[in-house]
């Protein structure tokens, strides 16, 4: 194992008092699955780059390490943020399952939308540890390991609340589900442990929306966990939205089991954390299994966003397409390890990773390692990186046409982007997207690149 | 001289004594030209003399430095201007290598460059709809597949969609000088008929073309008031029409002999 910190110490007290409340702390199952993780967590410690850790080799996860975050068990997620501020900076339609959770528990009172869950079951996972135990237990933390990630385990020994989608066979989410976990001001560093858990039966269809929001200027940390089974012939959209207020800490892992012939789509768009890394990890697990995941990162200032994306090709016939942008400005620092594993019995398995950079200032710094390995023979696999000023001559082109250095370096930070925000498939999401994405985009500070 | 009338309008560019670096390396060696209103100008010349340094240096590429002389636009020291300020005033190049913009679509990034010139001149944006129409208007004009303005800019065309997309813009913008750097290659017989019409179809008194040739066969279709033989950073000689055709006929060797006494 790859550990060191442990400062783990703070966090007991709170554990100790999620382990004695009542509510979802009744359930044996789950409080020994908390006491199992809380173990593991104590054990593990943080993830450090020491001892050839190559998941954690460009992000120094010390600051988490060394800040002292609590999770009261007192806060009232009703009153914490304001739904009409809510509804102006969050991802919403009114004709969505609009699911809010403030702090990491769910909100009924800012929870809304006219839309119908049809045969599903959309609602907070203390509600559904409540009345569909087995259900939940069949699926909570079967992927999501806590024995070797500590940042996981931390997560579990944790779980409280969170949302919880269950598609039965051949049945779809008839609207959007929106999940949008906020962060409030408080006046101490606040932790919080949001925890999807996404069940998508056999020839079942589903769309959420997964953001993190942060309505603070103070430190605070989200560590986050989401779970996602797709079952044979279901297909789940999935589009993620970080962001967090540049003073927080994310740390966001996202599970995805495929069954046979099952479609996983996802785009993950991270604007905002002072500190965020978003780990995908996918395994196709059945032939016919395939995936799509697409990533824009746009980091400015004194950001650090790291991207490590695993796909795991176990089965013949698998496919996977992976292709992330980052838009760098400032002194900014992205990171890409994305890994492609093609086993041994993976014949015909088809991947493609992709990642390109466009660096707008000198001081912005990407590491982009995708790397793949193949222990099949029979596969088609590519993956490439690349990372650039903006092009000189393309300027000029663009300048002798009449538009100015500014309004040139804009068309073409957000025609790099568009390409991203285009596989978008919700419409008002899109909309949302290019609004919040435009803002988003640097404006000064403009690097171009060496002579032609 | 042969062609047109000579009925000389106002002069719209007048180079003196241009002298060029890029880095280190002199490029152009003490250029001479003047372009006045309803003339064309061909220029033509083997490789690498310089004719794109001319027509890229009048656009305001950046790293071509002016080390000595003048270039005069309407009036106005074009080394002092941006190039957009300049493509604002109505300077125009045609790219003998025109940018790919993946992403930036045609559409939305004429519509950048007409509504740039328009508040220029103290106008306002154009409407979409009128955009929309005056668009249309230009794409039938030049005869280019309306499919093209719906994708991005020169993103996967062919050489030839490339070049006729450069007149596009040239329609759309309608300059008062237009720098058209090798236009004619790469196009086939029938692109090359289109082009040259739509080049026909924007010439008009008060404006005037620069165009940088390699082939006389464009300049059956447009005929130019002046031909200028660039060599090695030099116009070693100008006459009319008919040089052309001495030229296709003769190649560069004979006039590079008699060069040393020309520059
Ligand atoms: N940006 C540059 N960097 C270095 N050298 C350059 C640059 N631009 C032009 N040159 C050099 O200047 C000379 C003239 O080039 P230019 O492109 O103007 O020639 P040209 O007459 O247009 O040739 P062609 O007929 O092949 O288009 C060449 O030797 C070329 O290599
Ligand atoms: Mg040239």
């Amino acid at each position: 194992m790859t550990q060191a910190l442990s400062r783990t110490d703070t966090y007991l007290p709170d554990f100790q008092a999620l382990q004695r409340t009542a509510e979802t702390g009744g359930q044996t199952w789950l409080r020994e699955m908390r006491d199992n993780a809380w173990s593991s967590f104590s054990h593990l410690g943080f993830p450090t780059a020491r001892r050839g850790n190559e998941k954690w080799k460009y992000t120094s996860v010390r600051a988490i390490a060394y800040a002292d975050f609590s999770h009261p068990q007192d806060l009232d997620p009703d009153t914490g943020a304001g739904a009409a501020e809510l509804k102006r900076i969050a991802p919403w339609n009114d004709d969505w399952m609009n699911l809010v959770f403030v702090d990491g528990r769910f909100s009924k009172v800012l929870s809304g939308g006219t839309g119908n869950a049809n045969g599903a079951r959309v609602t907070s996972l203390a509600d559904a540890i409540r009345s569909d135990g087995e259900l939940v237990q069949e699926y909570l933390g079967r992927y999501a390991s806590v024995e070797d990630d500590g940042f996981t385990a931390l997560n579990t020994a944790f779980l409280e609340d969170g949302a919880f989608i269950h598609v039965p066979d051949g049945q779809s989410t008839s609207s959007v589900v929106n999940l949008v976990y906020v962060t409030t001001g408080r006046s101490q560093p606040r932790v919080s442990y949001p925890r999807t858990l996404v069940v998508a039966g056999r020839n079942s269809r589903t769309t959420f929306v997964e953001s993190y929001i942060g309505l603070c200027q103070e430190p605070y940390f989200t560590d986050a966990v989401t779970e996602i089974v797709a079952q044979e012939g279901s297909r789940v959209e999935h589009y993620r939205l970080l962001m967090e207020s540049t003073q927080a800490f994310h740390v966001g892992h996202c599970l995805v089991y495929q069954a046979k012939d099952s479609e996983y789509e996802s785009a993950s768009f991270s604007m905002g954390a002072g500190l965020g890394r978003n780990e995908f990890e996918v395994l196709l697990d059945a032939p016919g299994a395939s995936c799509s995941l697409n990533g824009l990162y746009l980091t400015t200032g004194t950001q650090h966003l790291d991207n490590m994306i695993s796909i795991d090709h176990a089965k013949p016939h698998t496919k996977s397409r992976l292709l992330y942008k980052g838009i760098l400005d400032g002194k900014s620092r992205a990171v890409f390890g994305g890994t492609v594993l093609v086993r041994k019995d993976a014949q015909k398995a088809d991947a493609r990773q992709t990642d390109k950079n466009l660096l707008l200032s000198d001081e912005a710094e990407i590491d982009s390692k995708p790397s793949l390995f193949i222990y099949a023979d029979d596969v088609q696999c590519s993956h490439g990186a690349t990372a650039g000023h903006m092009d000189d001559n393309t300027l000029f082109y663009m300048r002798s046409r009449g538009l100015d250095l500014e309004a040139a370096s804009r068309m073409l930070i957000q025609a790099f982007a568009r390409e991203i925000i285009d596989t978008v498939q919700l419409q008002p999401l899109r909309d949302y997207l290019d609004k919040i994405v435009l803002e988003a985009l640097p404006t000064a500070s403009i690097r171009l690149g060496g002579g032609s | 001289m042969a062609g047109k009338d000579q009925t000389n309008g106002e002069p719209i560019l007048s180079v003196r004594n241009l002298h060029v670096n890029v880095g280190d390396q002199e490029i152009l060696k003490g250029i001479n030209l003047t372009v006045n209103a309803g003339e064309v100008h061909a220029i033509m010349g083997p490789n690498g003399s310089g004719k794109s340094t001319l027509a890229n240096v009048l656009a305001g590429k950046p790293e071509y430095i002016v080390t000595a002389g003048e270039m005069v636009y309407k009036g106005q020291d074009l080394s002092r201007m941006a190039p957009e300020l300049r493509a604002r005033e109505g300077l125009f190049l045609a790219f003998q290598y025109p940018v790919e913009l993946p992403g930036v679509r045609a559409w939305q990034f004429l519509k950048a460059a007409v509504d740039a010139l328009r508040v220029h001149q103290g106008q306002e944006e154009m409407s979409a709809r009128e955009f929309d129409q005056m668009l249309k208007e230009k794409v039938a004009l030049v005869e280019i597949d309306p499919d093209l303005v719906r994708r991005s800019v020169n993103e996967g065309f062919s050489g030839g969609e490339k070049k006729r997309n450069e007149i596009l813009q040239m329609a759309v913008l309608q300059p008062t000088l237009a720098l058209l750097d090798e236009t004619d290659s790469g196009l086939d017989i029938d692109a090359l008929r289109i082009v040259a019409n739509g080049i026909n179809q924007l010439r008009n008194p008060s404006n005037a073309m620069v165009l940088v040739t390699h082939y006389q066969r464009i300049l059956d279709y447009i005929t130019p008031d002046y031909v200028h033989v660039l060599l090695d950073g030099l116009i070693v000689r100008t006459g009319g029409a008919d040089l052309a055709l001495e030229l296709e006929a003769k190649g560069y060797d004979w006039i590079k002999e008699t060069a040393g006494a020309g520059a």
